[in-house]
């Protein structure tokens, strides 16, 4: 099915060329399509032109900030990129975790990080992921730049903090010691939406943070599973622990029923998605757990 | 809106071509380019039909637009074996892998491109490559042992060549 709607492209090669276009009204910025195009085709976006921010310099790359204190994900870098990212896996598993679950190699060799939070559909998997990491969203506009911290980010089903005429440049991810995991559930394997996920991540001190997406109308943190798991060792916390972070989590959670699961299978199934991730966490400290990228829900 | 003319690597070859912006890269082959192997399954970047080489990676043809690869290179699975073909094709003729064929042009790239980031795979690795290819036909086992089979084949042949530079240099 071809595309109805008519409309411009053009091609920024600077960041102030991107801005300039984005300053029009009814532009939107292309970076690796794989949303946007799909949403022109349904007529969901009818944009008067789109700009090609991907060959843009400063969205490039995956690189230590100066200072060594943060990791930045340039936003053009597609997600087959970040999967294979030693910098991303040793600072941000949960992330590499969750991007080497989404759709699949065809479709992560164009997507981005950037665009699945602009996407900000409910079901996005780097959310989750992004909210434990405690990352930042670089925004670039006509003042300069901002930053939003990622929990300010998500505003509603595909609503963000983004203002008209902005572009987010990369995500910056602090950089503290810390076991990760992330869990999907799908209705198979191979590739599709979540039906419900979660990320859990353990520092060095114990600290912990949970995270859901696909249960709510943006992801989410779930704080009661978090006073959980804290407290205690993490070394010695037993299934029973694990299974409480679990149910706190589902009571929190505030799913809807849809065309991939009902109500009450993404509520009960979220306390198995955050037991198990974190389990995988706890085990992962302790040099156990599974490779990164495989998926707890789907142990054979 | 516009038509602009765009030169696309296409198999190798400067492919001059005129394209509107809303055209997407698969129509663009299929259509301006007569490059029939690319096919439209969903649409919508679900099913792997459309998957051709953007300059040696997989992507998923219905979810770029023409004007996005102009000035790079396109690979389909005309090219894919550089004039002759590909080990993956020939394993998947040798075994008579595929039914319908459909899903045969996106199958044969994705596991091409995955052969070239990843000359050795484990079976997990192939099918993780191929989750996005849907078939109906075949049930994917013929499949991956045909992609198993010619990395295999692919390997043996760089030994063979690696021993007889080895054995010339000794001559």
């Amino acid at each position: 099915m071809s595309i109805a709607h008519e409309f411009e492209y053009e091609r920024a090669a600077t960041l102030a060329e991107a801005l300039g276009w984005l300053a029009k009204p009814g532009t939107m910025a292309l970076a690796g399509g794989t949303d946007l195009i799909a949403w022109l085709r349904d007529g969901a976006v009818t944009p008067k032109r789109v700009v090609d921010v991907k060959g843009i310099p400063e969205l490039q790359g995956i690189a230590k900030e100066r200072g060594g204190r943060w990791l930045r994900v340039g936003a053009a870098v597609p997600l087959a990129e970040v999967v294979e990212s030693e910098l991303v896996r040793e600072v941000a598993p949960e992330l590499a975790e969750a991007a080497s679950m989404m759709a699949s190699v065809g479709v992560r060799n164009r997507g981005t990080v950037a665009g699945n939070i602009c996407s900000a559909v409910p079901c996005c998997d780097c959310g989750p992921a992004l909210l434990v990491l405690g990352a930042e969203v670089v925004v670039a506009g006509k003042g300069g730049e901002r930053r939003v911290g990622i929990d300010d980010w998500f505003l509603g089903p595909r609503k963000t903090a983004l203002k008209l005429g902005e572009l987010v440049t990369g995500i910056r991810i602090p950089i503290r010691a810390h076991w990760g995991a992330f869990a999907k559930l799908k209705r198979y394997r191979g590739e599709d939406l979540a039906q419900a996920s979660a990320a859990v991540s353990v520092s060095e001190k114990g600290e912990w943070r949970v995270a859901l997406g696909s249960v709510g109308p943006v992801p989410m943190r779930s704080p009661a599973a978090e006073k959980a798991l804290s407290g205690k060792d993490a070394g010695k916390l037993s299934a029973a622990d694990f299974e409480q972070a679990g149910e706190a989590a589902a009571q929190e959670a505030r799913p809807i029923t849809d065309i991939r699961s009902s109500e009450t299978y993404r509520r009960l199934m979220t306390a198995v998605l955050v037991k198990r991730a974190a389990a995988q966490a706890v085990a992962r400290r302790a040099g156990k757990g599974v490779e990164l990228g495989v998926n707890v829900m789907e142990e054979d | 809106m516009k038509a602009k003319e765009i030169v696309v690597m296409v198999n190798g070859e400067r492919r001059r071509l005129s394209v509107r912006a809303n055209e997407t890269l698969l129509e663009a082959l299929r259509g301006g380019l007569g490059v029939h192997s690319p096919k439209e399954g969903c649409g919508r970047g679900d099913c792997g039909a459309c998957t051709v080489l953007l300059d040696g990676k997989a992507v998923r043809s219905c979810l770029v637009l023409a004007m996005e690869a102009e000035g790079r290179e396109v690979t389909t699975v005309e090219g894919v074996g550089g004039g002759k073909m590909h080990a993956v094709q020939e394993e998947c003729l040798a075994r008579n892998v595929f039914q319908c064929g459909f899903c045969a042009p996106g199958m044969i790239l994705a596991a091409a491109a995955l052969l070239e980031r990843n000359p050795e795979p484990s079976k997990k690795e192939v099918r993780e490559a191929l989750a996005g290819n849907l078939c109906r036909c075949t049930g994917y086992e013929p499949i991956v042992e045909a992609v198993m089979a010619a990395a295999k084949r692919r390997q043996a042949s760089k030994v063979e060549g690696q021993r007889s530079k080895v054995g010339g240099r000794k001559g």
